[in-house]
């Protein structure tokens, strides 16, 4: 079985020599001629005013925190549906009483305007 | 392949030869892959600006000759982008982390790439046939979110940096959808692996897809499909007009390229498993002679142009979404359906055995 992950392993090294060939082969035969103002920062041609690491809105980190909550859902989902059929009625019951309960979570979120955006 | 191996062993004696042989043939078998996709990818761009300027009744490329010959004007336009883009200079910015600037890159094409290691070509034509491949294809494309984020912060500019935050935002929020879709094939297919999952849609036509009960499914995994890949009309993180390109503003040459060739290569990989999940993978869309002489992995390859068509198509005709609209269509459009999809086909697995055998529902269950 563990076999089966070498050709992946062997495809992952692929994937970054795809990513790390064409740049080399760049690096190699495109001409480097830097000056300070063509290293400068793109601000739409003025100058940059201020630091670049600056604060960002608190609702980016909303949506990560909601999104860790319900990628959490779908792990506990995949299972589910693939032994759906073994485990039943009970096992159907089972996860819709968890499903309900996200489900007042996310109704919460809702209301309480963590999804909107202005 | 058994003479080859014997030459293997004989060369290197039976343990190296063993190794160094599936070293061997895994490698052919990937190159296979990535080089037909590459020039994939490499023509998809060419059918892109084709396409649209057919759909804007102009021309598109058609200066480029390939090897002189003349009917084939146009064809050369990828190869010629391509050299161009090697010749660029790597511009690396003064502010910039330089070693995250470079790998960001690398980290967007590695998985983009690798994903396609378990994607099943035909019954018999797949290089890694793991159970849970559908999973492994999730977690690959969420590693492509990394990329994108340390793109953003690493070129220490206000564009890349939001374009970033809005572009991971986005393909976060989407991925959820594309999850809870997903999770509606699984109950269907009863298994993770791809091939059982076109297995599961083998019958007399293509009524026996998973098209047809999942047709909302479908859908939303199409529409995600094109958020999660920043395409028009959800391309906000690279709006010309507000944030230039989004993440990769001050990425040229080669390193941009390389962004560039990770996004196409995740819209036909979105392309491919939407056909392979929802379209009945290599199965012919009807079950009696001529179709089924077609070898499958031409059918593959026949969905998977006509998803593609679709993306260039939405991209030619929507104008683009506001953020927030993004937004909402993700949380609360896309979640909603698929939670009670997830709840009906629950429940139509449910029923009783003898109405499960009456028609239609005897079809797909």
């Amino acid at each position: 079985m563990l076999e089966n992950y070498f050709p992946i392993l062997l495809f992952l090294i692929v994937g970054f020599l795809v990513g790390v060939v064409p740049m080399l082969c760049g690096w190699l035969l495109a001409p480097n001629r830097p000056d300070s103002e063509k290293l400068s920062p793109y601000e739409c041609g003025f100058e940059a005013f201020e630091d670049a690491r600056m604060k960002f809105d608190v609702r980016y980190y909303l949506v990560a925190i909601l999104f860790i909550l319900f990628d959490l859902e779908i792990a506990f989902l995949f299972p589910w549906a693939i032994v759906l059929d073994e485990i039943g009625l009970f096992g159907f019951i089972a996860m819709m009483t968890f499903l309900g309960i996200l489900v007042v979570g996310f109704i919460y979120e809702w209301m309480k305007g963590a999804l909107e955006w202005d | 392949m058994e003479n080859i191996q014997q030459q293997f062993v004989e060369l290197f004696g039976t343990e190296w030869g063993s190794m160094l042989f599936s070293l061997a043939t895994n490698m052919t078998f990937i190159f296979a892959i990535v080089v037909p996709l590459l020039l994939g990818v490499a023509y998809l761009t060419f059918a892109e600006r084709k396409i649209i300027a057919y759909m804007q009744i102009r021309v598109g490329p058609n200066r480029v000759t390939f090897f002189g010959i003349p009917w084939l004007r146009g064809w050369g336009q990828p190869i010629a982008d391509a050299v161009k883009a090697i010749m660029k200079e790597i511009v690396i910015p003064t502010g910039a982390n330089k070693f995250l600037f470079i790998l960001a890159p690398v980290l967007t094409i590695m998985p983009a790439l690798a994903a396609w290691a378990v994607i099943p070509f035909s019954p018999e034509l797949i290089l890694a046939d793991i159970n849970a491949g559908l999973l492994y294809i999730l977690a690959m494309t969420s590693m492509g979110i990394y990329g994108i984020i340390i793109a953003g912060w690493a070129s220490n500019s206000k564009y890349a940096f939001l374009g970033a935050m809005r572009s991971a935002a986005q393909v976060v929020s989407y991925e959820l959808a594309m999850g809870f879709a997903l999770v509606c094939v699984l109950m269907m297919s009863q298994s993770l692996n791809l091939g059982d999952i076109v297995n599961g849609q083998q019958g007399n036509s293509f009524l026996n897809w998973y098209l047809i009960p999942l047709f909302p499914m479908f859908l939303v995994y199409l529409i995600s499909g094109v958020a999660e890949t920043n395409r028009a009309p959800f391309d906000v993180a690279e709006g010309e007009s507000e944030i230039v390109a989004g993440f990769h503003v001050d990425y040229s040459g080669m390193a941009f390229t390389v962004f560039f060739l990770a996004e196409y290569s995740n819209m036909i990989l979105v392309a491919t498993l939407t056909s392979i999940m929802f379209l009945g993978g290599w199965l012919p869309p009807v079950d009696i002679a001529p179709f089924t002489l077609i070898p499958g992995i031409i059918w593959l390859l026949l969905k998977i142009a006509f998803i593609l068509f679709f993306f260039l198509w939405f991209r030619a005709t929507f104008p683009r979404y506001r953020y927030d609209q993004i937004m909402r269509l993700g949380w609360k459009i896309f979640i909603p359906i698929t939670l009670v999809w997830i709840v009906l086909l629950g429940s139509i697995m449910q029923l009783p055995e003898s109405i499960r055998n009456t028609f239609p529902l005897n079809i797909w269950f």
